[in-house]
């Protein structure tokens, strides 16, 4: 069963990557079958549209995997003020993840557009 | 309070006493569907419309030296805004070649591609082939260097330059030098050009006579045109201060996607239109992102600049035309 529902997943993905839809990215990724109850709030997610980042400030807890999706039409990196973390050049629906795993205050900016800048503060 | 001193509020340089200053600051926009012609003698600007330009003067029309620029070909972009930026390249290399007179060169001024992908980059070569110049000369923008650091930018047209491309080289007597302020770029920041290529500007123009014709280019702007959206260069004022001496210098500059002009003192500022899709007007949108026109219009918002140098009439010609004629 589970392995037919990742099947079907991917046949999602697919008619989402064609269709360049929006959200049907993400809608699969959050399936409830595809992540354990317990790692889906472990995991949140960072929105880039319209030249920034939302929420700008991301407050989680210690061990969260953060993803950052480009809802954008132009391409943006996420990359890390003191370097440690960076995306490759995410394009549009691209994703980025990174897990935090000691509390602290990460600010991170766009390195495209420096402009763009935002943070994640670890509890 | 004189008349003057009012306008002279708004002026930041005057190094040649040459009258500029009194005509304070000028700013002038090409539009939709508008061409706008340039010409500087003496310190004056005076600008036509493209409509008028079988009445100008052939000679100082054409100059001795004239060449283009291009920018901002985003090949791989494909989103609603232009979902064909190899129809609209391909469109500018045809207007290039309708220009009367042969011009010199070319000068790209960066964003050559989307993504900096190989394909991407071949693409352009593969276009520009077509172009009846004898070369091309070019400066990346972020979006060539961003996925590799530069490698593949370099690799192509790294040949003879120093540091992350940057370069100079003369043509009938101007002194050309190409910027490159996309590396590197800090959190909050502008464009920066950073010490060692200032260090280098500086030494590049030491021994050159005042009296040579500069023309400086770079992806982003080298000039304050809108901070907020990332529009302008950190240390670009460290730059122009090296060029203070020299009587006529003229700046070009791509990013924005929209033509855009001013003077100050001694130094001409222009932005390109991009060949690939418009972006907004300073502040008129929430964001810079890519502007969607009505398919019929998208032409009229693209294009390509040429730039005639009068020898001895301190005249720079700039004309901009849109894809659309």
């Amino acid at each position: 069963m589970k392995r037919a529902t990742r099947i079907l997943g991917m046949g999602f993905l697919l008619v989402a990557g064609f269709n360049h839809a929006a959200g049907s990215w993400r809608s699969v990724n959050a399936a409830p079958v595809l992540l354990p109850a317990e790692q889906q709030q472990m995991a949140t997610e960072v929105k880039i549209d319209n030249f920034s980042f939302s929420p700008a400030t991301l407050e989680i807890k210690a061990g969260t995997t953060v993803t950052w999706t480009n809802a954008d039409d132009i391409p943006h990196t996420v990359v890390s003020n003191d370097k440690i973390f960076k995306s490759k050049v995410l394009d549009t629906d691209q994703k980025f993840s990174f897990t935090f795993d000691k509390p602290g205050t990460y600010p991170y900016f766009c390195s495209l557009h420096p402009k763009m800048t935002a943070k994640v503060v670890v509890q | 309070m004189k008349k003057e001193d009012e306008v002279r509020d708004e002026i930041k340089f005057d190094h040649n006493g040459d009258g500029i200053d009194r005509r304070g600051f000028l700013r002038c926009m090409a539009w939709a569907g508008t061409g706008t012609l340039c010409v500087m003698k003496g310190g004056v600007l005076n600008s036509y419309s493209l409509s008028a330009l079988s009445k100008l003067d052939p000679a100082a029309a054409m100059g001795e030296l004239s060449f283009v620029q291009i920018s901002d070909s985003h090949m791989g972009f494909n989103k609603p805004a232009n979902p064909d930026v190899i129809g609209t390249l391909k469109a500018a290399i045809a207007k290039i070649n309708a220009l009367p007179g042969n011009p010199e060169f070319l000068l790209h001024t960066g964003d050559i591609t989307h993504l900096a992908k190989p394909e991407e980059f071949d693409n352009v070569q593969q276009i520009l082939k077509d172009a009846k110049v004898k070369e091309t000369f070019y400066v990346p923008g972020e979006h060539d260097v961003a996925s590799d650091e530069g490698k593949e930018y370099l690799e192509r047209y790294g040949k003879g330059t120093k540091g992350a491309g940057w370069h100079s080289f003369d043509k009938n007597g101007v002194h050309f030098i190409g910027l490159v302020n996309v590396v590197d770029l800090k959190a909050g920041g502008l464009g920066t050009l950073g010490p060692e290529q200032l260090e280098w500007l500086e030494d590049d123009l030491k021994g050159k006579k005042s009296s040579t014709p500069i023309v400086v280019f770079a992806h982003i702007p080298l000039w304050s045109v809108y901070p907020q959206w990332g529009w302008g260069t950190e240390d670009s004022a460290q730059a122009l201060s090296y060029l203070k001496k020299f009587g006529s210098v003229t700046v070009l500059n791509g990013h924005i996607h929209q033509t855009m002009q001013k003077i100050e003192g001694n130094v001409t500022f222009h932005t390109a239109a991009s060949t690939a899709f418009p972006q907004p007007a300073p502040g008129t949108a929430d964001s810079p992102g890519p502007m969607k026109v009505p398919a019929e219009q998208l032409r009229s918002v693209l294009g390509i600049t040429s730039l005639n140098f009068v020898r001895g009439q301190k005249a720079l010609a700039v004309v901009d035309s849109n894809l659309g004629e």
